[in-house]
């Protein structure tokens, strides 16, 4: 009975070993020192946990199994290679989709090997069952959506109708029903197809009326739902590491959700539920206030005689791909004594995190990386602070006037810098319509035209400085 | 205790683990935090095999288990590849350049 002992004492502590591996990996990303460390024990981890399956005794056709590893790894590796780190947030939409069909697709499998077995599946199982079916379902035509959406190949804009609220939890509800319907009586297998389609179809109508700009918090929001299904998979199959994993997986997106969220002042219903980004359509643009411009070789004369200048981008900037540019001026700066930061909003970006990797692409030194929290007390001793490509970040009105629709939504105080500078292509509100403060302040100089375009021109104009 | 009651304190415990861990992470790292759970959370892989390679499995749990197998592999490789390839570009302040 070898293959038994295997199976019994071997192969468990792979997986436990592998659970300890997914938490160390965890831990060790916690700070860019140890990061890289963190995800090879993540390789080990997994490493253990598949070759830990592949030896148990039941598994005795390959044949399909190293088909299906070889055709993944063929497709997975171009797409880690060839991906722009601009595209990274729908990468991770597209990958949410695949774990949890995979998840929903295991659930599926399982529901009918059962009642093929003759059908004596358990109440416990059958809850464990739906609920990982159910998040599966829902999350991957949910992901694909937004996937769509990040990659604009479906429209940005919040798609809202009448008692669309109504019809969402009407189709949730019913989804739920079935599923318990299910649990209570899971031989009748005419339910499962229809249980199938509305998880599906819910996934769908949950995005639809969800905007562009609330992307990081659906995208955090589905991580979570991804890894809850993986961690029901681990209840139906009785596998304590699926369980952590998926554990971690869960909490790791949901933490992120509560950040987002925290960082836009808005509650999970009103993300989720608020169609944001249509209602402010009528603000007030008060369109004759006076404001101040000027040229890039005055902005580079300013930036020139600064000691403290904090750098506030937005996705604007990565729209534009202005990171390589911003970076020789930074550098350009930095040579000539000047102090230079960038302050990053935890919503800037287009999901937790982004504009970081973005600007570490460009080769900008992460301790010159800042988080908004931490680089706000700073700002009054700031002389310029140059924006770009961001918007509703920096705007005032989050703090001054509560009618705004983004009142409570913490900012970068860039208004208390001795200098603001806003690179914009022109007066226009930005994409959710909202006016801003503070191009009109008195210490504001605003610098129109392209955002890599302009700051070119400043890296010029600062050489020719230095040259002179 | 059975054994559906020791895995939701498995659950519990590990649920609470990941929110100790996950405060822990510099918001600058979010962005990989993110592709790497993405890449754990394909641990489902192990249910796919399980499915897959079974004696006698049915031609729909064949072709369910496959595509999971495939699906689940994928975001192993790109997880995991994304996740390094984004940290080695984190990097202090550079060495002076002449």
């Amino acid at each position: 009975m070898n293959n038994a002992v295997l199976n019994d004492t071997i192969l468990p502590l792979l997986y436990m070993l592998a659970a300890m591996g997914f938490i160390l990996a965890i831990k060790w990303l916690g700070s860019p020192a140890t990061a890289r460390r963190g995800v090879i024990v993540g390789e080990i981890g997994m490493l253990l946990a598949v070759v830990g399956t592949l030896l148990r005794f039941e598994v005795v056709n390959y044949q399909w199994i190293f088909v299906a590893f070889f055709l993944g790894t063929a497709i997975g590796i171009p797409i880690a290679y060839i991906m722009p780190m601009t595209a990274v947030p729908q990468r991770t939409a597209f990958s949410h989709a695949c774990g949890a069909l995979a998840s929903a697709l295991i659930g599926t499998a399982e529901y009918y090997k059962a009642m093929n077995q003759g059908p004596h599946a358990t109440t416990v199982e059958m809850t464990a069952l739906i609920v990982e079916t159910l998040l599966g379902f829902l999350t991957f035509t949910a992901s694909l959506m937004a996937f769509g959406k990040l990659q604009e190949v479906l429209p940005q804009r919040p798609i809202t109708y009448k008692g669309q609220n109504f019809v969402n939890l009407g189709i949730f509800a019913a989804a739920a029903g079935i599923g318990l319907a299910l649990i209570v009586s899971p031989e009748q297998t005419f339910l499962f197809p229809i249980f199938t389609a509305l998880a599906l179809t819910f996934g769908v109508l949950l995005i639809i009326p969800i905007g562009g700009a609330d992307m990081p918090t659906v995208i955090a929001l589905l991580n979570s739902y991804a890894g809850l299904s993986a961690s029901a998979m681990g209840f139906v199959l009785n596998n304590k590491m699926l369980i952590v994993a998926g554990a971690l997986d869960g909490s790791s997106g949901f933490i992120l959700a509560i950040i987002m969220c925290r960082a836009m002042n808005r509650s999970f219903s009103n993300v989720l539920f608020g169609a944001f980004g249509q209602l402010q359509t009528s603000a007030a643009q008060a369109g004759d206030r006076p404001y101040r411009s000027a040229a890039a070789e005055e902005a580079a004369q300013i930036l020139e005689s600064a000691r403290n200048v904090v750098i506030i981008p937005g996705y604007g900037m990565a729209v534009a791909q202005a990171q390589h540019k911003l970076r020789e001026m930074f550098d350009i700066l930095t040579k000539r004594g000047v102090n230079v930061e960038f302050a990053i909003h935890p919503v800037a970006g287009r999901m937790p995190g982004h504009m970081n990797v973005l600007l570490a692409e460009a080769d900008v030194p992460y301790d010159k990386l800042r988080e908004m929290d931490d680089i706000n007390p700073e700002m009054p001793n700031c002389d310029v602070a140059l924006i770009i490509g961001a918007n509703d970040v920096v705007n005032p009105m989050a703090e001054t006037d509560p009618k705004s629709p983004i009142a409570g939504m913490p900012i970068i105080q860039a208004y208390k810098a001795r200098t603001v500078m806003v690179i914009k292509r022109s007066m226009n509100p930005g994409f959710a319509g909202i006016d801003n403060d503070l191009y009109y302040m008195p210490n504001t100089i605003m610098l129109f035209g392209d955002a890599k375009a302009f700051v070119s021109s400043l890296v010029k104009e600062l050489g020719a400085l230095a040259r002179a | 205790m059975g054994p559906y009651e020791f895995d939701l304190w498995v659950f519990m415990l590990a649920a609470y683990l990941g929110f100790q861990l996950i405060r822990g992470v510099s918001p600058l790292l979010h962005t990989p935090l993110m592709s790497l759970t993405n890449a754990i959370s394909a641990i489902a892989v192990v249910g796919a095999i399980l499915i897959t390679g079974e004696k006698d499995a049915s031609t729909l749990s064949l072709i369910l288990g496959f595509s999971a197998v495939l699906l689940a592999t994928l975001n192993v490789v790109s997880g995991y590849l994304i996740t390094d390839r984004m940290l080695k570009m984190f990097k202090r302040r550079e060495p002076e350049k002449k």
